[in-house]
């Protein structure tokens, strides 16, 4: 990917934007930022959602637009596209170690080959690693996330759904 | 290649998903255990995001935003399936429902991966994989309510009664469907129908639920011929919108 000093600078400011449903990781950790472009005092920024219904989206967008303006751009466009694909197969090695200190068991990979397989996987506690856990709930406090219980250390802890 | 045509399938899709969302989101507080209000607030809600995604679609050929299709329309425009727009009822009734629109959506989502239309093949491919956790959650509480109980069996198959030829109704021809048909853009609606009734019976048979003998689908909703349900719904829906029409919150 040809990325200008221009955007390179744009990719470096939003990466102090945070995924309001998890603080510890940027929305360029994330890979909700798909394509940046910036020109003069113009910048065109597109990002992907994670999940459709992400409520938290309309915040990125904010936070965005309020980041670039900062930076002097007088111009700035924030696109959303529903129809280019996501994958917590794109999360990196570092974002996947940030989410499990802070508490969240990272989903396991690859996904994309086979979902089934990905649920079926034991799932290792953030907390004290053991795998002997057990889902408690599919569905969590926000879209990406589940519930599961650790019965080794006897704590709940959210799992990011594979996807 | 986009026709015309593609824009009443969008909007049928968009209709569906905004109105069962809603529907599902009036679960939110009233659940029997807090793991069920959980997953249906979460199902509602991915729905309701499912339905930005084709309404995000038509914008780009009509031009009419997301949140006019949403909250500026009259109820009696909506080309949502009448399935969607009946009350919550019991929760048993909700599971069946939920379940039925699952399967109903993987069988023509899947046919959208081999479409013509590429906003159709792209957009499938993202919402069936957040849909495979909707079935995996519906089918399962199928199966366990199923034959769990006295209770819950009387309770789960007269949801399957009533359900059953509503779900139908989701496969009602659209009214310009021979020219996506032959476009290639879409399967014929009949056909997907005979897809879902083969996908549902072996859940239901698993568990000795029986879908009703005789029955016609409870079409109507794609030609806008619908039960005042939907103008209940949409009234809600759009009350806070219409206090400050087009206002930012």
């Amino acid at each position: 990917m040809n990325r200008s000093l221009d955007d390179e600078r744009v990719w470096e400011a939003l990466a102090s934007v945070k995924d309001p449903e998890i603080p510890v990781l940027s929305i360029v950790d994330m890979k909700i930022v798909s394509r940046v472009r910036a020109s003069g005092t113009a910048v065109e920024v597109e990002i992907t959602p994670t999940f459709a219904g992400c409520p938290a989206l309309a915040l990125m967008k904010d936070e965005i637009r309020k980041v670039l303006t900062e930076m002097g751009f007088t111009d700035v466009s924030v696109e959303t596209n529903f129809t280019a694909p996501w994958s917590t197969d794109l999360l990196e090695p570092d974002a996947r170690e940030k989410l499990r200190s802070f508490g969240i068991a990272p989903p396991p990979r690859p996904v994309q080959i086979d979902l089934g397989r990905a649920l079926a996987e034991p799932v290792a506690c953030p907390y004290c690693a053991s795998a002997a856990t057990h889902l408690e709930s599919a569905f969590g406090a926000t879209l990406c996330k589940q519930i599961f219980y650790c019965d080794a250390c006897r704590q709940s802890f959210e799992r990011f759904k594979p996807l | 290649m986009t026709t015309p045509t593609i824009e009443s399938l969008l909007l049928a899709m968009a209709d569906d998903e905004l109105v069962l969302g809603h529907r599902n989101a009036e679960w939110t507080g009233h659940s029997p255990i807090l793991e069920e209000d959980i997953a249906f607030s979460n199902i509602a809600q991915d729905e309701i995001g499912h339905a930005l995604i084709w309404y995000t679609a038509y914008e780009k050929l009509a031009g009419r935003s997301p949140d006019q299709m949403a909250f500026e329309r009259p109820w009696n425009e909506f080309t949502c399936a009448r399935f969607v727009t009946y009350p919550k009822g019991d929760f048993a009734y909700t599971v069946v429902r939920q379940f039925f629109f699952d399967v109903a959506e993987e069988v023509r989502l899947r046919s959208f991966l081999a479409s013509s239309s590429e906003v159709l093949r792209s957009s499938a491919a993202k919402i069936l994989k957040e849909e495979a956790y909707h079935r995996l959650h519906t089918q399962g509480l199928v199966e366990r309510l199923g034959d769990a109980t006295e209770e819950s069996r009387r309770r789960m198959q007269a949801g399957v009664t009533a359900a059953y030829a509503q779900a139908l109704g989701l496969f009602e021809a659209l009214p310009d469907e021979a020219v996506l048909v032959a476009g290639g853009v879409m399967t014929p609606n009949i056909e997907l129908a005979r897809s879902w009734i083969e996908a549902v019976a072996p859940v239901l048979r698993s568990v000795s639920l029986t879908p009703p003998v005789a029955l016609t689908a409870d079409a109507g909703g794609r030609r806008k011929k619908h039960l005042p349900d939907l103008e209940q719904l949409v009234t809600d829906l759009q009350s806070v919108y219409r206090l400050v029409p087009g206002g930012a919150w």
